[in-house]
């Protein structure tokens, strides 16, 4: 028998047994309201179910029965006796329908027309409650047209309602929860028993061992349910879709048995119907339109669930119209998701992913189906919530497949234990890319800059956080932290030092106590098979406690990052790829275009490559001068500009365009390196576009200057070397002579010294004196009591403008802003000009 | 009024020579020295979890709780579980005494000079014959936050 429809009858019948008491016990109260509505909501749930179910016979007899309850409750009809018989023999009527479903797996023959008369009789007030009651007193099998069916099982209990019990979940845990304590037990013996040869105890042992494996088992299996429970709506949701749209659509279901934990399933049932959802309105296309591009005019939803890896996946795949990655781009600019020049320089892949985020739908009409822009953005939130993860691929005119990866069970995880000062801890199987055992001799060494251990691990700068400082458990000797957990959230990996790293082992994860949920570092607790309590490390929340991992978009919405360190001021960069493999990036604010130009184009003059750009010549420089610009196609390029000259800076590819809290962490000597951070989860090469200018026009600089016969002077403060070494060159082509210092206190040392300079920039952030304290330093006294002063800042808000106004500053300007820089810097000094 | 409503059970510890009283209805269970593991950056007054029977218990060490000197070396602790919540808890004292069975009439209020970290937690005070015993407000002792703001 279908599973749908034994699961239908066990709990029709159940219900059905409820409702015989409670319409007694409603005879005896008829005023009870809490009664009533029970009643009602139950032969309502019996309705509503046969309806899914197609049970026409059943359905209008239940919906005639409802009809009457439903009046009760309105107060329209009494509860008498007769009123109460009338559903009574409604519900025995059901009864007996019921029973014939589960002889036959059909429903009997006949009509109930006799008795629906009666009931809308009572139900429309037409015929007094004595009417009912009279004809409620004419026996069953005059109402039912089959009697002798449903006669013979009416008396017997439903053989499907008894094969099967309901149990409370609870005590499903509470069993689970024995049978780990047995375990546990029982691996303690088999402990015990290894150290003694010959025990008399050994054969009964080894048969409990067996028994108590066979029990775990199939307590875990009570928690079990077929994928296809969650999949019993989708035909009747694709096929009422399919008639509200005009479309035809086939849903084909494979792996429907394939088993996942209750818990899993409750929680993927909702994105599951959305996904579905969604590839029928979005999808597949109506049949004059496949007709058109030659598709069979009958699209098809595929569903296909299998177990992979511990792991259960789940595809869902249409052969419709694919993502539309124009459409996703118009929208993802009208929303302000993303701006045209960084869509520019994404794959399609990237592009599709904007339907993730939240407030994107590309459908211009809404629709009662989809399209609201809820969606799939709470799809993946709930999916990665249950620690699963939803892939998406998409091809125009062939159709999208979203796959989602799901654990089989929330409760059991695979888990690896580690050590860390004598302690043991659980770090989930599934954030752990790698384990490296790091040695001071080999290949593998810790390295440190400035006390932060970083690891190199095939061409990429590994962040490392030690667990014994983390986890503040005591100091030790040095050496001991030797392996390495490399773990991976989201987008962003580093490694875990521990002392030892042991096996791995199946989890019962527990939730911690109440008073320890405020650390953020553990997930959770559970009992290994030695019976030691042990704690499950969260990867996310070590990630999110390390201050040189940005969590990037993995910060839980709601949370307002704080920006009181300047070290989290975001910077729009460019990523890109160039000779070695290693990722690089420079400051968007820095490149005036992307350019791509066909290899012919290029020409040699001056001992250089050069391209034809905007009728000049604009030299090329590769970013290694190893490396050759290739032979044939077409060659990315970054062009830096200044006043009417161009620079190609030669690259291999152009990968993302993301915005990301710069942490410099290593300086190199190396020229064009302003040093190393980690980007988007690696390492990256920061350039220094100024070393690429002059070696384009070794009188870039020069030629700049010569431009302005006289250099205005410019004072910049700002105690990052970065922003330093970023600023530089950018003041220094528009023509400007900067000197830099790291602190207001430096800068007031070149005031006293007799320095004088045309504008000073100053940063705001600064340990020690800070911008604005500096202001007022100069404003106070001295020679720069009139120079002007520009505030550079990440804060731009009227109130920071006022504060800045208030202390001495004449200007203020978005720290990444370039071009406001400089035209505030013109603007300025052109009114000092004026002034003077 | 009948003999329930008069008189309240405590199961007596002792820590630091000094006798407590633990209501005995919220008592699960008294447990000799168990294994227990740190939990790092756990609040101080907690000592670890264990394992009770498949339960993962929070054991909060009471003299770290009451502001006594840490027990000394090679004695082992007693455990006396105790329900909060529907979560368990493990309560470490030094030695686990009878139950007493006590009028709840002839309970006294705290002296108003005791400690303001055991006033928090004193229910009241029982004058016995050569000990004065000293009622634990279970719930008030496992509120950590309480004591971070008395501190």
């Amino acid at each position: 028998m279908d599973d749908l429809l034994s699961e239908f009858l066990t709990e029709t019948n159940e219900s059905l047994s409820v409702l015989d008491v409670e319409l007694v016990k409603l005879e005896q109260n008829p005023n009870d309201p809490e009664l009533l509505s029970n009643i009602f909501r139950l032969v309502h749930t019996i309705k509503g179910t046969c309806g899914f179910l197609g049970l026409p016979r059943l359905e209008r007899l239940a919906h005639a029965g409802e009809n009457v309850l439903g009046r009760i409750r309105d107060g329209a009809v009494a509860v008498t006796a007769g009123a109460v018989s009338l559903i009574l023999e409604c519900l025995d009527g059901l009864k007996s329908i019921l029973a014939a479903l589960e002889a036959t797996e059909a429903e009997p023959a006949g009509n109930d027309r006799d008795l629906i008369g009666r009931l809308n009789r009572l139900a429309s007030g037409a015929g007094s409650a004595k009417a009912a009651n009279a004809s409620a007193s004419l026996p069953a099998e005059d109402l039912l047209e089959t009697p002798s069916i449903l006669r013979a099982s009416e008396d017997k209990e439903s053989a499907i309602a008894a094969q099967s019990i309901r149990v409370n979940v609870d005590l499903l845990e509470n069993l689970m929860t024995m049978v780990s304590e047995l375990v546990l037990t029982r691996n303690q013996l088999l402990q015990i028993l290894r150290s003694q040869k010959d025990s008399e105890f050994g054969a009964p042992l080894q048969r409990l061992s067996h028994v108590t494996t066979e029990l775990q088992e199939g307590v875990m299996k009570t928690r079990m349910q077929p994928i296809g429970n969650a999949w019993a709506k989708l035909p009747r949701i694709v096929r009422d879709l399919s008639r509200e749209l005009g479309k035809r659509i086939d849903l084909r279901m494979h792996g429907a048995e394939t088993e996942l934990d209750r818990q899993v399933l409750e929680l993927i049932r909702d994105p599951l119907t959305h996904m579905v959802r969604n590839s029928a309105d979005h999808g597949i296309e109506l049949p004059a339109d496949r007709a058109a591009k030659g598709k069979p005019e009958t699209g098809t939803i595929t569903l296909n669930a299998f177990h992979e890896g511990g792991q259960i996946i789940v595809e869902i795949a249409d052969d419709g119209r694919g993502l539309d990655v124009e459409k996703i781009k118009q929208k993802a600019i009208a929303t302000a998701l993303s701006s045209e020049a960084e869509l520019a320089a994404m794959t399609d892949q990237q592009i599709q992913l904007f339907i993730f985020k939240a407030g994107f739908s590309t459908k211009a009409e809404v629709t009662s189906v989809s399209g609201r822009g809820v969606g799939m953005d709470v799809v993946r939130t709930n999916i990665e919530k249950i620690g699963g993860a939803v892939e998406l691929k998409s091809e125009a005119g062939r159709g999208s497949t979203f796959t989602i990866k799901i654990p089989l069970t929330l409760a059991i995880v695979s888990a690896l234990i580690v050590e860390s000062a004598g302690e043991r801890f659980a770090i989930p199987q599934v954030s752990v890319v790698e384990l490296v055992r790091a040695a001071a001799n080999s290949e593998h060494a810790i390295e440190r800059i400035n006390r932060t251990p970083v690891l190199r691990l095939r061409n990429r700068l590994l962040p490392l956080v030690s667990l014994r400082e983390l986890l503040r458990l005591g100091e030790r000797d040095d050496q001991a932290e030797t392996y390495i957990v490399v773990t991976q959230v989201g987008t962003c990996t580093f490694g875990i030092m521990v002392d030892r790293i042991f096996d791995t082992e199946e989890i019962v994860v527990k939730p911690v106590a109440p008073i320890l949920r405020d650390i953020s570092m553990f997930s959770g607790n559970t009992i290994l098979g030695d019976g030691s309590v042990i704690m499950i490390l969260d990867p996310n929340g070590i990630a999110a406690s390390t201050g040189e991992i940005s969590e990037g978009e993995q910060a839980p919405p709601g949370e307002t990052p704080v920006r009181s360190d300047p070290r989290e001021e975001r910077t729009a960069l460019l990523l890109f790829r160039a000779g070695d493999s290693a990722q690089k990036a420079v400051p968007l604010a820095l490149v005036a275009r992307l350019e791509e130009i066909d290899v012919k184009q290029v020409e040699h003059s001056s001992g250089g490559p050069v391209v034809q750009y905007r009728g000049k010549l604009m030299p090329l420089v590769p970013l290694d001068p190893a490396y050759a610009i290739r032979s044939a196609g077409r060659q990315p390029i970054l062009v830096f500009s200044e006043h009417d000259r161009s620079m190609g800076l030669v690259v291999d590819e152009i990968v993302d365009i993301i915005e990301e809290s710069l942490a410099v962490e290593l300086v190199t000597d190396r020229p064009g390196l302003i040093g190393s951070a980690i980007v988007a989860g690696k390492a990256t090469d920061l350039i220094d576009a100024g070393y690429y200018l002059t070696l384009a026009y070794s009188d870039w600089f020069r030629a700049a200057d010569e431009m302005d016969p006289k250099p205005k002077r410019v004072l910049l403060v700002d105690d990052s070397p970065f922003f330093r070494n970023l600023l530089t060159p950018l003041l220094a082509v528009a023509g400007y002579e900067v000197t830099t210092v790291e602190s207001g206190d430096r800068a007031l040392g070149l005031c006293e010294a007799g320095e004088d300079f045309d504008v000073i920039i100053s940063d705001i952030e600064m340990p020690g004196m800070n911008g604005l304290e500096f202001a007022s330093a100069v404003r106070g006294a001295g020679r720069w009591k009139k120079t002007p002063l520009v505030a550079l800042s990440a804060h731009s808000s009227p109130r920071d403008l006022d504060r800045g106004r208030a202390a001495g500053f004449d200007d203020y300007v978005a720290k990444f802003d370039r071009d406001a820089l400089l035209s505030t810097l013109s603007e300025t000094l052109g009114q000092e000009r004026g002034a003077a | 009024m009948s003999r329930d409503e008069a008189r309240r059970d405590f199961v007596s510890v002792t820590i630091d020579d000094q006798l407590f009283g633990i209501p005995v209805l919220q008592v699960q269970d008294v447990l000799g020295p168990q294994r227990i593991t740190r939990v790092p950056l756990a609040p101080s007054e907690v000592a670890g979890s264990l394992n009770l029977r498949g339960r993962i218990v929070t054991a909060i060490d009471l003299r770290t709780r009451l502001g006594l000197p840490p027990r000394s070396e090679g004695k082992s602790a007693m455990s006396v579980v105790v329900d909060h919540g529907g979560e368990l808890y493990s309560l470490l004292v030094d030695a686990v005494g009878e139950v007493l069975s006590l009028e709840v009439a002839a309970a006294e209020r705290n002296p108003v000079t005791l400690d303001p970290t055991w006033r928090e937690v004193s229910a009241g005070i029982y004058r016995l014959d050569g000990a004065l015993l000293v009622i634990l407000d279970v719930a008030r002792v496992l509120d950590l936050s309480a004591r971070a703001s008395a501190a």
